[in-house]
């Protein structure tokens, strides 16, 4: 095993918001640093406006971080790399409805991934490889399914073609954007098991974007808990789910419905929303909804406590 | 709360398509309560919004009623006419509608919305209606201040309330919802339900929850109803029907969800998806995901059949009980 593959290191993007002379500056992310290690699944999660998406976004290079840096196979990654790495990276993207082409076959995206990442296929095999990839997806008969419209395949049938797609560049690292969110209960967990399989035959790295932190807990080997921008916890999978240490992380676990636990009736544990980050001020932001909250916490901002060799929360309270 | 508030009778609903009419819901009757809160779960296209709008009258075309009643304390929506309807809605029976953002209008502040509500049900004055409002937000925790806000100058969770609160203008004795905590948080979603909970019991109205996260309403609803391509698969006590799914659909949706607590294990969801509407099978329409089936299920149509207070639409289940 060599280094990780991704490193994020202390990614940064702020958004102007506001009107022509406003000084609002959105921040969307801040000081984000984590890696991902080969053939590993790595869960960003993560409520609305937490920033996961802009984290995949600014890795798939759509838009320019605005300080920080990540290197990815060891190779610093900026503007002018960003395009040339997307074969090694792919996205899958949320909604399967928008992110396939409607008047070409489903076979169309996976035949040109192949043409223009993979030139040591030749032309008369691409049929045949893009038939193996669809069916490593759970999509089968292959040749059937390529020659189908998008509109004579289900939610969950697109979102697999999504990651045949994907995975047709021989990617190290697939970038995927909430791709079960708008699928069925029934069928979430077909694609995750994908997901699962494709990380353990193929030795591909998936990070793996949600707000579902069940779903996380399925799938991930490690996760990472975004709050308003910043990471909350970070550890591996059982560390994070069996231990929670940041009151966020409780705070979702708590929230989360389960049918087979009597929820809690603390009235008290649900005050408050996300802040929107706009020229935030010092200190923890969850500090106003936290109910550990001390007077240092509206002062400055934690830093990350080391809490096992793998498990970190950024959290003043944990400290003691 | 054993009198009854709404009797849907075979209630059937289709929706015109180029290949004929599509069968959305497919022969659904129930009973609700006074102050009951009945869940409705299912799968995107399953029929379930479809049944609430049937239930509300208002299905536009392609969709239409073909046959069934909805008996709301003895009326017939299906055969009143537009204006007795009128005099019905908000007064009796609101909606929820699922999408705050788009069901509030982006330009006119929360106070005129709800006005513009309160004067096409009622004569009352602007004084009243300004205390009503005011009322109704203080229930669902917002302040009276934003009566005056636009509805983008409230979060998410709060815009939901406001759609709550303007559901209960008139104090209706059912209010319909339709996945109304779908595009929330799972704290902003909670705390909603803990909500919608608080005030059932304070004012004693009836909900009718429409959702596709079952796990949601587990804690709140007093009966679930399992919908499966346009029927009521599976029909009972929550809490029985969490514990003890008859169904293979339902037992198949419980086995869908990844837990965050217990032992981490497999979990395989449900292969295959759902029948198409236009022509559906012949047999039971869950037969051809379903590992129970044989010739019976794929030839006869299930009918609902009750256990106890507990129904279920099933051979598979029908055989079991009676050997």
């Amino acid at each position: 095993m060599t280094g990780p593959i991704l490193q994020v290191q202390d990614l940064s993007r702020l958004f102007r918001v506001g009107g022509f002379r406003s000084r609002g500056q959105l921040h969307a992310i801040d000081n984000v640093t984590f890696d991902v290690a080969p053939g590993e699944i790595v869960a960003l999660v993560g409520e609305s406006g937490s920033g996961k998406s802009t984290i995949a976004r600014l890795l798939a290079g759509l838009y320019p971080a605005t300080s920080g840096a990540f290197t990815f196979e060891g190779k610093k990654v900026g503007r002018r790399e960003a395009r040339s790495i997307r074969g090694d990276m792919p996205m899958v993207f949320q909604d399967p409805f928008g992110s396939i082409n409607p008047v070409l076959r489903a076979g169309h995206g996976l035949l040109r991934t192949l043409k223009l990442h993979r030139p040591d296929i030749a032309r008369v095999n691409r049929f045949a490889e893009a038939v193996a990839l669809v069916e490593k997806v759970g999509l089968t008969p292959g040749d059937e399914v390529m020659r189908r419209y998008p509109h004579e395949l289900s939610g969950g049938q697109r979102q697999r073609l999504g990651f045949a797609q994907a995975l047709a560049s021989r990617p190290s690292l697939i970038l995927a954007d909430e791709p079960v969110s708008m699928l069925d209960v029934s069928i979430r967990i077909g694609l995750l098991n994908v997901m699962r399989e494709l990380r353990d035959t193929e030795g591909v790295s998936i990070l793996y974007i949600t707000h579902d932190l069940a779903s996380a807990r399925y799938v991930a080997d490690r996760m990472i808990v975004l709050y308003a921008g910043r990471i909350a916890e970070e550890g591996r999978t059982d560390e994070v789910i069996g231990s929670p240490q940041h009151p966020y992380t409780r705070l979702l676990m708590s929230a989360a419905p389960d049918p087979h636990l009597t929820p809690s009736n603390d009235e008290n544990d649900d005050l408050g929303e996300p802040p929107k980050v706009i020229n935030p001020g010092p200190g923890c932001r969850f500090a106003p909804r936290c109910p550990l909250a001390m007077d240092i916490c509206l002062l400055d901002t934690p830093p990350f406590v080391r809490l096992s060799p793998t498990h970190h929360a950024a959290c003043y309270a944990v400290q003691q | 709360m054993n009198e009854t508030l709404l009797q849907v009778r075979d209630l059937e609903v289709e929706y015109a398509t180029p290949k004929g009419p599509a069968h959305a819901v497919g022969g659904v009757s129930f009973d609700l309560a006074k102050g009951e809160f009945l869940a409705i779960v299912g799968e995107s296209g399953c029929g379930k919004s479809t049944l609430l709008f049937a239930i509300a009258q208002l299905l536009t075309y392609p969709g239409s009623i073909s046959g069934g009643s909805v008996l709301f304390d003895g009326a017939d929506f299906t055969s009143l006419s537009p204006e007795a309807l009128r005099l019905r809605r908000w007064r009796d029976i609101s909606v929820v509608m699922q999408s705050a953002m788009n069901a509030l209008n982006p330009v006119l502040t929360i106070g005129a919305q709800l006005a513009d509500a309160c004067k096409a049900h009622t004569d009352w004055n602007d004084e009243r209606i300004a205390q009503r409002s005011a009322e109704v937000l203080a229930m669902v925790a917002i302040d009276a201040a934003h009566l005056k806000s636009f509805p983008f100058q409230l979060s998410g969770g709060m815009r939901q309330r406001a759609m709550i609160a303007m559901a209960l203008l008139l104090e209706p004795q059912l209010i319909i919802m339709d996945e109304p905590t779908s595009a929330l948080d799972v704290v902003a979603q909670r705390s909603l339900m803990r909500q919608v909970a608080t005030l059932r019991h304070g004012l004693g109205f009836a909900v009718i929850f429409v959702t596709h996260d079952m796990s949601v309403v587990s804690h709140y609803s007093d009966r679930l109803a399992v919908m499966y391509a346009g029927e009521i698969v599976e029909l009972g006590p929550t809490r029985e029907v969490f514990d003890h799914p008859e169904h293979p659909y339902s037992q198949g949706l419980m086995e869908a969800f990844p837990s965050l607590y217990g032992e981490p294990r497999e979990l395989t969801g449900i292969a295959g998806n759902p029948p198409s509407l236009v022509e559906p099978p012949v047999g039971c329409l869950f037969a051809p995901r379903c590992a129970h089936a044989n010739d019976e299920c794929r030839s006869v149509r299930p009918e609902l059949i009750a256990y106890g207070d507990h129904q279920v639409r099933c051979h598979w289940v029908a055989r079991n009980k009676a050997s």
